[in-house]
């Protein structure tokens, strides 16, 4: 043998045992065979639809969080006014990022331009169209942007946080990067996400505020119309639920409450569930507030003692117990909950609120038993094509056809094995990216041998029949193959989980099959014909 | 063995046979599409819900569609599903409801529906409260005999019940196909003493269906991701005109897409024709065939390149005859093995691949026709609009590209 030639076949070999290696010997050398087979089926990881688990798109309510800095200026704005005895006619949100306000009084524009450029930065101000003396303020796109990522990175944070505490095993939470303020949360092996799913989207916006009226009413209108139709600055009508006596069910409510919380969920320090002292059977609650947040309570409920503090979750009332004594930082969450609830409430409000509402926009769950069904059809449909195939290119190509077979054979070895070291993801149609790559490798090998079959007939010795053959198909073989590759990269970037598995496994099989089917390939035809020297015959 | 030696067949002059066969097939999937079944499209593309059932016995179709109008869902598709190599799934039924049930608020409002009208239906749970053994997760099934203790294993039980709880449904999920129909079947499982069988029958039922799949999609994904399936087969083609053009000429480039368009449009007319729906996989296999038909006209051309370099004297529609007929044994091999192992897949691949290899099936036939049918014949009128000369040039520009990439 040349030591040309050897060199090939020391590669190749190096190849083999570096595929092999990543295969059966990681993450520890086995020592049976069953460690073998249970290292293999390690390195392999499965998609969800072979898997079986859960798949959820939902969609961050972006446009939430940018109203509430809306909202959240307009307040400021009114107190800043009142303060500076500003006089105006009117504030109104016009959407989420635009203020109006109304006759601003024409001696006081000078103060107001003064206000808006130096206490609201992130804001322009220009003339309001067809009002006198209004003023438009809008939201700066920069800030917006800002607003914007914040909010999807906070919630893709505290999703992820939420699902951790749940254990489920190897969850994946990204955003989808396909449509606007989306997140995609995968759960392998998680048959029914229903409880998952309502963790993710509850709120968890937790805040303690004081009553501004001891009195609750049944309807928003009667409390309104206890004030003479107008809330107390400051204040705010919020949902809740009251037990009126002791065994009647509880009644929707309205309460009046100070807009300002005390402390709100971002001061809890930790939050656990107890059985509930009050309602046996029932569980509760229970939260501690951080140091700085009971420097604040502590007071509070010393001045407030005899009155009713409202825990409001998610702006709805949940209880509002009389303080009875001053509390220094623990406080509990009483309802109708379960067991299941209450600890799922409590991981949430461990976990922190969301920044904004969210929507579920797709769900795919994968049964353990379809995904068993799947790999068990596409590992059958894959063997039979595997032996068509095989058998076809011996008996039309004899030797030869061997060559192409082993060829074949080391294409999807290399194949499985890149995918374990890639950590790339198989999936259903991933399998049948594996069976079209023994397809389209064939296509290589047939390219050749034709090649060399056309040579061979036009008088060419076996040996420059296959340097010229081989020469002659390598561009071919490689404009075919660029131009898969060119459209499983679209398929990459525009597909979803399994299709990208499909695109994944379609590139790297058809990598291996250049190095195969041109590198590997024709090492053995040399090797042959090294061997036979100058009358050498191929059996093609 | 050789099947074809010495081809001699005038591709060129049967062109027009080619084209019209060709507008015939694009009129008749295309007649179908706009006149009479329209297209198809999977839930991925029209949103909805569907949710996969399996039963224990053969699936009672009229009693699910009578407890659904009953819930008001009276536009719900219920299908059997008959798979000739997984008997098993004969007794699957798909039940499919349209967009009514993903509404903004709660996206899964029409699953409840189904899966409440299928537990009214059918499940055999009692007032005794006793689990579904064919729907409990493998923690719920290792917390009950943890409690239960059939092994007296007491405190020194550690991870046991877990592992057997999984060893439980794994085999409930592999060898049963997700229903167990009776509770001695689970005999065979490592583990599985006579005690903790009768332990699991005591506190466990035997429901007869069991939940194999769920895909809800919302109205907007739904929007979405046909816009995404179009953009990604355009740029697919837009990239491989331009991977074409480089190497050979334009010409060869706007010849070649526009043959895999053709391939498209005909395999969509075949969806048509067959009732196949469109999904996600579909369109992976769409962009496989564009790839692959691509192959064919690319290893012709190639072909085309190099025979305008070695014959100065033949007419170039008498070359691109001879490149056809010269390339035409490893064109019917490369094409009839795929087109068996994409059979085997159709045949083999089980329902979820069902669509993606009927795709696969008609797209190999007709990609690889259209390679000599549609493909050479454009670039041959191309070059005859043009006159020989553009051809000698266009074959002397691509050999100096060849030659230096050859270095």
């Amino acid at each position: 043998m040349n030591p040309q030639l050897k060199w090939k076949f020391i590669l190749i070999l190096i190849v083999i045992v570096f595929c092999i290696f990543g295969l059966v010997c990681l993450p520890e050398f086995p020592t049976s065979l069953a460690a073998v087979k249970q290292n293999l089926t390690d390195r392999i990881r499965l998609g969800l639809d072979l898997k079986g688990g859960s798949h959820l798109v939902l969609q961050v309510q972006v446009d939430e969080a940018i109203g509430q800095r809306c909202d959240q200026a307009i307040d400021e704005l009114t107190r800043q006014l009142h303060q500076k005895t500003i006089p105006f006619g009117e504030i109104r949100r016009v959407d989420n990022s635009h203020i109006l306000v109304r006759s601003v009084d024409s001696s006081s524009t000078a103060n107001f331009r003064d206000l808006i450029s130096n206490q609201f930065p992130d804001w322009t101000m220009s003339p309001a169209a067809g009002e006198a003396n209004g003023f438009l303020l809008t939201m700066k796109p920069s800030v917006v942007a800002d607003l914007r990522k914040n909010t999807m990175d906070q919630a893709l944070e505290t999703i992820t946080r939420r699902i951790n505490a749940l254990g489920l095993t190897e969850p994946t939470i990204a955003f989808t990067g396909r449509g606007e303020n989306e997140i995609l949360v995968q759960l392998p092996g998680e048959g029914d996400p229903t409880r998952a799913k309502s963790v993710i989207q509850a709120g968890g916006q937790l805040e303690l505020k004081a009553l501004a009226d001891e009195q609750t009413y049944p309807s928003e209108i009667a409390a309104l119309g206890a004030h003479g139709g107008v809330l107390p600055p400051g204040t705010e009508i919020v949902p809740g639920r009251e037990e009126s006596a002791q065994g009647t069910s509880p009644q929707q409510v309205f309460y009046i409450l100070e807009r300002a919380p005390v402390v709100t969920g971002q001061d809890l320090r930790s939050a656990t569930t107890s059985p509930s002292t009050n309602n046996p059977g029932r569980y509760q609650v229970d939260f501690k507030l951080s140091t700085s947040a009971a420097t604040r309570f502590g007071p509070f409920t010393e001045s407030h003692v005899g009155r009713r503090m409202a825990i409001v979750l998610d702006h709805h009332v949940y209880t509002a117990p009389v303080i009875n004594s001053r509390i220094e930082d623990s406080g509990m969450i009483e309802g109708t909950f379960t067991q299941e609830s209450a600890q799922d409430l409590a991981l949430v409000l461990r976990a922190g609120a969301l920044p904004a509402s969210i929507k579920y926009l797709e769900e795919r769950t994968v049964g353990p038993s379809l995904g068993a069904d799947s790999i068990r059809e596409g590992v059958r449909a894959s063997i039979a094509s595997l032996i068509v195939v095989m058998i076809f290119l011996v008996i039309y190509y004899r030797l030869s056809g061997v060559n192409a077979v082993v060829a074949l054979m080391l294409n999807l070895v290399i194949l499985v094995a890149f995918m374990a070291y890639a950590g790339a993801v198989l999936t259903l149609p991933g399998i049948a990216g594996v069976i079209l790559t023994i397809g389209m490798g064939v296509d290589s090998n047939v390219l050749v041998f034709e090649r060399i079959r056309e040579e061979l007939r036009n008088g060419k010795a076996a040996a420059s029949a296959v340097a010229l053959g081989f020469d002659r198909a390598f561009l071919t073989i490689i404009d075919t193959h660029v131009t898969t590759v060119v459209s499983a990269i679209f398929l990459f970037l525009f597909g979803t989980g399994p299709v990208r598995g499909f695109a994944v496994t379609l590139v790297i099989g058809l990598i291996a099959n250049v190095f195969t089917s041109i590198y590997v390939s024709r090492a053995i035809f040399d090797y042959h014909l090294s061997r036979m020297g100058r009358q050498a015959v191929l059996s093609i | 063995m050789e099947l074809f030696k010495n081809v001699n067949v005038d591709w060129m002059g049967k062109a027009k046979y080619f084209v019209t066969l060709s507008l015939v097939l694009l009129a008749a999937g295309w007649i179908s599409i706009f006149r009479s079944h329209g297209l198809r499209y999977g839930i991925d593309f029209r949103g909805g819900t569907l949710v996969y059932v399996r039963f224990s016995g053969p699936p009672p179709l009229d009693k699910i569609r009578d407890g659904l109008r009953q819930a008001g869902f009276a536009n719900s598709s219920i299908q059997g599903i008959s798979d000739i190599t997984n008997q098993s799934s004969q007794n699957d039924v798909v039940i499919g409801l349209e967009q009514q049930g993903t509404g903004d608020e709660s996206l899964d409002a029409g699953k409840q529906a189904i899966l409440d009208v299928l537990h009214k239906t059918f499940s055999t749970a009692d007032a005794s409260g006793k689990q579904d053994f064919n729907s409990i997760t493998p923690s719920a099934l290792a917390l009950y005999l943890t409690q239960k203790d059939p092994l007296n294993l007491g405190a020194a039980a550690g991870d046991k019940y877990n592992q057997l709880a999984l060893k439980l449904t794994a085999a409930r999920d592999r060898d049963f196909g997700g229903i167990v129909t009776g509770f001695d079947q689970l005999k065979n499982v490592e583990g599985a003493t006579p005690a903790v069988i009768s332990t699991i029958s005591n506190g466990f039922t035997l429901g007869n269906f069991t939940i194999r799949n769920v895909e809800i999609v919302g109205p907007k994904v739904g929007a979405q991701l046909r816009k995404q399936a179009v953009l990604a087969t355009l740029y697919a083609l837009g990239g491989m005109l331009l991977y074409i053009a480089f190497r050979f000429e334009w010409v060869y480039g706007a010849a070649a897409v526009i043959a895999v368009f053709h391939d498209v449009l005909i395999t969509l007319g075949f969806f048509s024709l067959f009732h196949f729906e469109i999904s996600l996989t579909v369109i992976a296999a769409l962009l496989t065939l564009v790839g692959y038909s691509m192959n064919d006209t690319i290893v012709i051309f190639d072909r085309v390149r190099e025979n305008l370099r070695l014959m100065r004297r033949e007419s170039f529609p008498e070359i691109v005859n001879r490149s056809i007929n010269q390339t035409l044994s490893r064109t019917i091999l490369t094409s009839g093995l795929t087109f068996l192992t994409v059979l085997v897949l159709f045949l083999m691949g089980g329902e979820v691949l069902r669509a993606f290899s009927f795709a696969m099936v008609v797209g190999v036939v007709v990609g690889t026709y259209s390679s000599f049918g549609i493909a050479a014949p454009i670039v041959v009128v191309w070059i005859k609009y043009r006159g020989q000369g553009a051809a000698i040039s266009a074959g002397s520009a691509a050999e100096k590209r060849v030659a230096a990439a050859r270095r």
